[in-house]
């Protein structure tokens, strides 16, 4: 399972993205930089952290523009799994591939610590060995993640089962203390209408190993492993 | 050409309250709310004004300001050429700012 790891100038949990892909095993990542104009034969594409372009404008708004961003979209338009985490959340929001904005955290800080989030939806191909329900401890390292949308696209994404993730107690529960940024509904991450591009505030890619404090994010990558070995059988 | 880009109406500013709160603390009561938006200067290069707004609307959709979360306003800043019959007016209106 090829998957390419974006590269933009100010990215920094490429490595990171990396490193959990290779550790879990299965995968076979390949960085690809943002001047690059092809993805090349690749099964999924992770968009990482970091600050992009030094976050000028906007977060994600200058790198939304980048020649790779082009392939990427063809990517996803055709069906292929995209995960875009953090600064790559923003990304895909800039680049109209998810609806709606994420803002400056409601608190003006920059929130780093993890957090709790509760899995709402197991219908994806990045959720699946997961439970619906499950809550899970992954860390944030954000500064603009108060997720922003219009009433009716909040409709939308509660109507067609899209928000992946929520912030939550760690007993689950849901509550304004538990939601580190200000999302509206809680969101910590939402899926596209055709459920083949996944944005998200957290790193799961941050906790995949005991050493690092929790473990919690290996399902999303086992769950995108296994998606891609349905897909190729 | 300046370009003026602004949370929404209604759009939390959590940057604009937090500044609000440090007026209010500073002793300046009676300000209702502050917004905090951005100003950028463009000079642009076009064969006439309507050309230049019509272009900087476009980079405005697509790049400068986010459809979702802002809104955006043009105007011309001042042209590097001035036009022949313009001219005098112009001088004028510098020389009174001098005085």
């Amino acid at each position: 399972m090829r998957v390419a790891v974006l590269t933009f100038p100010g990215s920094n949990c490429d490595y990171d993205c990396y490193q959990a892909l290779k550790t879990l095993g299965g995968f076979e990542p390949e960085f690809r930089w943002h001047r690059d104009r092809e993805l090349g034969d690749v099964d999924a594409v992770m968009i990482p952290g970091g600050f992009s372009y030094g976050d000028y404008l906007r977060p994600g708004a200058i790198a939304r523009f980048s020649p790779i961003l082009e392939a990427v979209a063809d990517f996803a338009r055709a069906g292929g799994p995209v995960v875009g985490i953090c600064n790559g959340f923003q990304v895909l929001c800039e680049a109209g591939l998810l609806p709606g904005a994420l803002l400056r955290n409601e608190s003006l800080r920059f929130r780093s610590f993890p957090v709790h989030i509760r899995v709402e939806t197991t219908r994806t191909p990045f959720t699946s060995t997961y439970a619906k329900g499950q809550v899970l401890q992954i860390p944030i390292a954000h500064g603009d993640g108060n997720y922003h949308a219009t009433p009716e696209t909040l409709a939308e994404l509660e109507g067609e089962d899209r928000i992946v993730f929520r912030y939550c107690t760690p007993k689950g529960a849901l509550s304004p203390e538990a939601n580190p940024n200000g999302s509206a509904h809680h969101i910590a991450g939402i899926l596209n209408e055709t459920r083949n591009v996944l944005g998200m505030m957290p790193h799961p890619e941050r906790a995949v190993e005991k050493i690092l404090g929790s473990t919690d994010g290996t399902g999303l990558f086992t769950s995108l492993r296994s998606h891609l070995q349905g897909a190729a059988a | 050409m300046e370009v003026r880009v602004k949370p929404r109406p209604g759009l939390l500013d959590p940057q604009g309250k937090a500044i609000h709160h440090a007026l209010e603390s500073l002793g300046y009561p009676g300000v209702a709310e502050v917004r905090v938006g951005k100003v950028m200067d463009l000079e642009v290069d076009a064969a006439s004004e309507s050309e230049a707004r019509e272009r900087v609307d476009e980079m405005c959709r697509k790049l400068l300001a986010n459809p979702v979360t802002e809104d955006f306003e043009v105007t011309v800043a001042g042209s590097g050429e001035i036009p022949e019959g313009d001219a005098a007016g112009s001088r004028e209106g510098a020389g009174g700012g001098e005085g």
